[in-house]
């Protein structure tokens, strides 16, 4: 599955954010290995028990990879839940 | 190159049947993923790592304090793991006038590190990662022509560890120096994780870093490869030698030839260096061999070759013969194919030979192969360059013992004649070498180290013997290791006991054992001890000391009873101590 990443295509919507969700959740399942992970905008590394320090440099940069985009380190710093990284990646797409 | 998700999984498999092996990881920079790529290639590499992490940057703190937790584990292998990002704040902090003893006042520190390690621990050896350039760009280009900039010392540094490691032989050094100079920085490191993480190698990075150290550890676990059977037609030239002809195959300085001519070299310089070549190839023979023959611009000749097999047979079977010729492991043997069907056709049914898939276009071949670090080693000796030569004399012995009908008439026409020494200084290279490869027969399978030989060299209560033998067809070298432990006076245990499979048959073991009666005759000793410790691969020598006529105790525990012994016929000479070396 590839994300539309060209411009025209591109909205920030509720559906955008939607496809952005579903496939974050493929990656979160795949680092964290725990098949039942569901994301939702308000999900925090609390929320779930595999999500430490060290996996989270792990979902970062398999983050960047599929969306072929670099965040900044204060940017990555300053998340507090699910729905600020869809924030992040959706300002570096648009 | 398995990638690091790939590597991370790996840690859910199980890993119990493998070797375990103790690791210990210092790091200035925070190591959880580099432990977690390490543990998850060792996986490939058929190893189980019991790892031991400091807390991060605590390298000092572990080594200098006794009672740390560092020495308490007592591990095979110590990883010390510096980055040039911290230590160029270490750097910084130096005053300038000093600077420019930098780089010997840290390997001085690794100097006393390994004394401090190995007085705790003397199994212990030291895999030190050397340090990747990093140009401050505080001189520009200039900086290599300023003592006092930190490229300067950095390099310096590298060169210094590795002055360091000839003499200290149990430290080895993980060249991360040449992996970021393949990669470049920019891949290397990734500035985010180094802020906000601590970490210097990126996601990318780690599992090249990992493999390069398991491929040392693999090596030190006896682990390595000793053959390459190459392909002919468009592997070791382009074209098809028998629609081409030899006149018309590229090879050469020319466009393309010139890049068969460079992988031809590259295998040449690993025969060099001890690695076993062979051909396996779909031709026939007489074909096969005329560019080696006659063409002038050919890098590689017959005589390079210890086996040549050209026909039209199933290359599997082909490299099945190979490995009965030259008895050694499949999994110590890399097969060098261009085309896919035949890779495969090896990979399923040898799936222990190593098939690296090579790129397509001939041109990527070397380069490819270079980065895949296939040949990793824990030793050189110079005898390795003659190994070629051993193997195709033993295809001529082959030949004529085929011709002798019974066994006592091929023994006594091969005359062969035996040198018996302690362990000197021009024997403990491939002593120790020695004990790092032989599996098959080798009764415990004890790895030693230089450093360990040449301690059991001077030890009051051992007694190292190396045989060497000869026969009219040629000179074997050192064949045979012994190492005997005296015990309370009245028993000389056997603590090791091996030989190369080149000798087997020849009776040596027979005249080994006369040799060990002497020994223990001479220091009034009645009793010879010694043990079988089973392994995947020694199942050679489960009844050796059956065979000798040593009596069982319990389980693998064997002991002769030197009133008891009479000496057994072989057909092997004694041959006087040559006085070089003694």
């Amino acid at each position: 599955m590839n994300f539309p990443t060209n411009k025209h295509l591109f909205k920030n919507s509720k559906m955008t954010r939607d496809l952005i969700k579903v496939e974050l959740d493929i990656v979160f399942r795949d680092v964290l290995d725990d098949d039942s992970i569901s994301l939702s905008d308000s999900t925090v590394a609390e929320d779930i028990e595999e999500w430490d320090s060290i996996n989270h440099i792990q979902l970062v940069v398999q983050i960047e990879k599929r969306y072929k985009i670099r965040f900044k380190a204060a940017e990555i710093q300053s998340w507090e839940n699910i729905g600020e990284i869809i924030d992040s990646i959706i300002r570096k797409l648009e | 190159m398995s990638d690091f998700s790939h590597l991370r999984k790996n840690l859910k498999k199980d890993y119990s049947k493998f070797t375990e092996i103790k690791v210990a990881v210092l790091g200035d920079s925070a190591t959880q993923l580099l432990v977690t790529a390490l543990k998850g290639q060792a996986y490939e590499n058929q190893l189980n790592l019991d790892v031991f992490e400091a807390d991060y940057d605590q390298i000092p703190l572990q080594i200098n304090n006794s009672s740390s937790d560092f020495h308490a584990f007592q591990s095979d292998y110590a990883l010390i793991f510096q980055s040039s990002q911290k230590l160029l704040s270490q750097f910084n902090k130096t005053e300038i006038g000093r600077r420019k003893y930098w780089a010997e006042i840290q390997v001085n520190q690794i100097k006393e590190y390994y004394d401090k390690i190995k007085s705790h621990s003397s199994k212990t050896r030291l895999i030190v990662f050397n340090l990747p350039i990093v140009n401050d760009s505080i001189f520009g280009n200039y900086s290599n022509k300023v003592e006092i900039s930190f490229s300067f010392q950095l390099r310096k540094f590298n060169y210094l560890l590795s002055v360091l490691s000839v003499d200290l032989t149990d430290i080895h050094i993980c060249d991360l120096a040449s992996m970021q100079s393949n990669l470049g920085l920019e891949k290397f490191l990734n500035t985010s994780m180094y802020y906000n993480n601590s970490m210097v190698l990126s996601l990318d990075v780690l599992p090249i870093v990992a493999k390069n150290t398991l491929d040392i550890i693999s090596a030190g676990e006896g682990k390595f490869k000793k053959c390459l059977i190459l392909d002919l037609d468009n592997t070791m030239w382009g074209g098809v030698i028998g629609d081409d002809g030899v006149e018309n195959i590229q090879i050469g300085s020319l466009g393309i030839g010139s890049a068969f001519s460079e992988l031809q070299t590259w295998a040449k310089e690993l025969n060099n260096r001890g690695i076993i070549l062979a051909v396996c190839s779909k031709n026939t023979e007489s074909i096969a061999k005329e560019p080696f023959e006659t063409h002038p611009d050919m890098v590689l000749r017959l005589y390079d070759f210890a086996v040549f097999v050209a026909n039209w047979e199933n290359k599997a079977d082909n490299i099945r013969y190979i490995q009965r010729v030259l008895n050694i492991g499949f999994d110590s043997m890399v097969f060098l194919d261009d085309n896919p069907f035949e890779r495969n056709i090896v990979r399923e049914n040898l799936p222990d030979v190593t098939v690296p898939e090579l790129p397509e276009d001939p041109v990527e071949y070397l380069t490819y192969l270079r980065g895949q670090n296939l040949f990793e080693t824990m030793s050189f000796s110079f005898e390795d360059k003659e190994r070629t030569k051993k193997y195709q004399v033993e295809a001529k012995r082959v030949e004529i013992k085929e011709k002798h009908t019974d066994e006592e008439s091929f023994l006594r026409s091969l005359e062969m004649k035996c040198a018996v020494a302690n362990f000197t200084t021009f024997n403990i290279p491939r002593v120790a070498q020695l004990t790092q490869r032989s599996n098959q027969f080798n009764l415990r399978t004890k790895r030693y180290s230089e450093e360990e030989i040449q301690r059991i060299q001077k030890s009051e209560n051992h007694i190292g013997l190396a045989f060497s033998l000869e026969d009219k067809f040629g000179d074997y070298g050192l064949i045979s290791v012994v190492i005997l432990e005296k015990r309370n006076h009245n028993e000389l245990f056997i603590d090791t006991w091996l030989m190369s499979c080149r000798v087997l048959k020849r009776g040596v073991e027979k005249f080994v054992l006369s040799t060990i009666v002497e020994q223990a005759n001479e220091l009034d000793i009645k009793l010879i001890s010694g043990e079988y410790i089973p392994t995947v691969k020694n199942d050679l020598v489960r009844n050796h000391f059956s065979d000798l006529e040593f009596k069982s105790h319990d389980f693998d525990l064997w002991s002769l009873n030197l009133n008891e012994f009479s000496d057994k016929q072989t057909f092997i000479q004694k041959q006087q101590n040559d006085e070089r070396f003694n």
